[in-house]
């Protein structure tokens, strides 16, 4: 059976439901489903929640075998939280555990062990990178069902709408009060906003907080309320800053990335959007930030002033925000010290929950209003379909993010890639995996020409006057293999037991699978 | 056809490059090949294919060609082979 985005899918996942296929950007929910709620708990008048160890919380949660366990991703590669908790759940003998989190990072391969001796059974994730990518993508069948990957306005839908059930979240925050009320502005481990916990911590049966900083006094403004925590504990270090959020971030000198930036910058400015009021997510990698850069520049220069930013905030735009460029920033997810410093003072710097940001089942995610996006990808083939997930050689090391949401739900969906990196061309005939399907993305940006979405005639007429390179996307891809040659295809295992991951699109459909190359 | 008379090594492990190995065989066993690259699974075939191709081009036998590729374009690794062999040659 293929599905609309031409993806060929097994009639039967192992382990999992009967997935309805994709079938287009804005599909409806099948029948009208309440909010996901949770179990009614009293909390006594002077009961304390502070408890001595994560052995003691896990104890008094009742985790038992089977159960689904989620953790936040703010604290990006220098996250302890997952491991400390990981290991308490080791040491009661736990097992058969799915863990349900916003995304991994290098810092997770550890899991491999637990994923050995049986503690942990099932992944739900945006990304997954390093050696546990690497594991998964060779070893399907460790785990009892496929990986699912979600996007963060798809994983916020799955919660809302009670398809998954969160047992026990545990989630660290950089600081907290005795009653419960976390933010992610201050402590030693501050990460800014805590997007993703919110929602974790609204809908889990039960949420253990994990702190580095607990404070007598009372936190306020509060990311997480004490009405949504259970239990308290403190621990040494729930993570390592250098890891967590970086000093301002370096403008990239890759020269490349910069022709890229610019190119991006371009296309946004004679788009047809760039005018005062518009609204922007630039996101926080290298090439994205330059294009900042340049934006920041035109804007200055045409006395441009934007409505809001939404992110994935860096500290760029905490600046922009700053001079008045824009009028608000929304953020899901802080990026670099000085973002969170903004975060922390700016009132016009808001913190927002990844259902708020993109939540497509929501009567209106933040993004439904967006005009211009800029993304990356790992390769994106003729159909304009990206892929961020898999790479050449069909290995997991990406992640899925917003990147389907925001293309989605914006007017103006820009991916900026090299056109070939190493020697393999990055326009492909058919990606390896889809993570966002083509019908949302209008412009590619390379270094050797841009392609317009054929269903955007209107942008292809407005960037005739950008100076840029117009061509289609077979062009592009041809003169990547004048350069280089096209590659064969890898070869892919057709087994319904090698399916190593599944791409649960934002609405809950199946968009594609992932399988393990031969 | 030409020949070598000692082992000759050129080139970088080093990204968009090769690092060519090569080494001489007795008489009338022509030209063996062993390679290793980062994108071998998308261009295995060919990589080995203008290899050969190389070799026979600057009019040499009777060699074994090692390469570790890090994803060289064809202009790069022709060039580092065809060093190789000049140097395996030299007095």
């Amino acid at each position: 059976m293929k599905n609309k985005a031409g993806r060929e899918l097994p009639n039967h996942i192992y382990g999992l439901k009967a997935y309805r296929p994709y079938e287009g950007l804005f599909v409806n929910p099948p029948e009208p489903v309440p909010m996901a709620g949770r179990t009614l708990r009293v909390g006594r008048p002077s009961s304390n929640k502070v408890l001595p160890s994560l052995i003691e919380a896990v104890e008094a949660t009742g985790l038992r075998d089977g159960m689904t366990i989620s953790f936040h991703h703010h604290f990006r590669n220098g996250d302890y939280v997952n491991k400390l908790v990981m290991t308490a759940i080791a040491a009661k003998g736990i097992k058969d555990i799915t863990i349900a989190t916003s995304s991994l990072n290098d810092c997770h391969d550890f899991l491999i062990d637990y994923i050995e001796d049986g503690t942990i059974t099932a992944l739900e994730t945006s990304g997954l990178r390093g050696k546990l990518g690497a594991y998964l993508t060779k070893n399907p069948g460790k785990l009892k069902r496929p990986v699912i990957v979600r996007s963060h306005g798809g994983r916020a839908r799955a919660i809302e709408a009670g398809e998954v059930k969160i047992d026990v979240a545990f989630m660290g925050v950089p600081t907290c009060d005795r009653f419960g009320n976390a933010t992610g502005r201050l402590g030693k481990s501050a990460c800014g906003s805590l997007g993703y916990a919110m929602l974790d911590s609204r809908f889990a049966e039960q949420v253990v907080l994990v702190t580095d900083n607990l404070i007598d006094g009372y936190v306020f403004p509060y990311s997480i309320p004490q009405t949504d925590v259970n239990y308290i504990v403190a621990v040494e270090a729930i993570g390592d800053p250098e890891g967590i959020a970086s000093g301002i971030l370096k403008i990239t000198k890759n020269p490349i990335q910069l022709l890229l930036a610019e190119a991006a910058a371009k296309v946004i400015e004679h788009s047809g959007y760039f005018k005062n009021g518009y609204s922007i997510q630039m996101g926080g990698g290298g090439s994205a930030l330059a294009v900042g850069r340049f934006i920041r520049e035109k804007m200055l220069k045409q006395e441009i002033k934007g409505s809001f930013g939404v992110g994935g905030v860096t500290g760029l735009f905490a600046q922009m925000l700053e001079e008045g460029l824009f009028e608000i920033c929304y953020d899901t997810q802080t990026f670099d010290t000085t973002a969170i410093q903004s975060l922390r003072e700016n009132p016009r710097h808001v913190e927002i929950s990844s259902s708020f940001y993109a939540n497509p089942w929501s009567p209106g995610p933040i993004i439904n209003d967006l005009d211009v996006v800029i993304l990356g990808a790992t390769e994106v083939d003729l159909d304009f379909n990206v892929n961020v997930i898999t790479n050449s050689n069909g290995l997991l090391m990406g992640a899925s993010g917003g990147h389907s949401d925001i293309a989605a739900a914006s007017k103006l969906a820009i991916i900026v890639m090299p056109l070939i990196r190493g020697r393999l061309p990055m326009v492909r005939d058919r990606v390896q995996n889809i993570v966002t399907p083509g019908e949302s993305i209008d412009v590619v940006v390379t270094d050797r020409g841009i392609a317009v979405n054929p269903r955007r005639q209107d942008l292809i007429d407005n960037l005739r006057k950008s100076g840029l390179k117009i061509m289609t996307i077979e062009e592009l891809q041809e003169v990547a293999h004048k350069l280089v040659g096209k590659p064969q295809e890898i070869v892919l295992s057709e087994e319904d037991k090698d399916i190593v991951a599944i791409v649960e699109y934002r609405d809950g459909t199946l968009l594609d699978v992932i399988r393990k190359p031969l | 056809m030409k020949t070598i008379q000692k082992e000759a090594t050129v080139g970088f492990e080093e990204k968009n490059d090769a690092l060519v190995t090569v080494s001489p065989l007795t008489a009338g066993q022509g030209i063996t090949v062993e390679l290793v690259s980062s994108v071998k699974r998308q261009y295995g075939q060919h990589l080995e294919d203008l290899i050969v191709a190389t070799v026979n081009e600057v009019g040499y036998t009777d060699v074994h060609v090692k390469v570790i590729d890090k994803g060289a374009w064809d202009y790069a690794l022709k060039a580092r082979i065809v060093a190789a062999l000049y140097r395996g040659n030299a007095a």
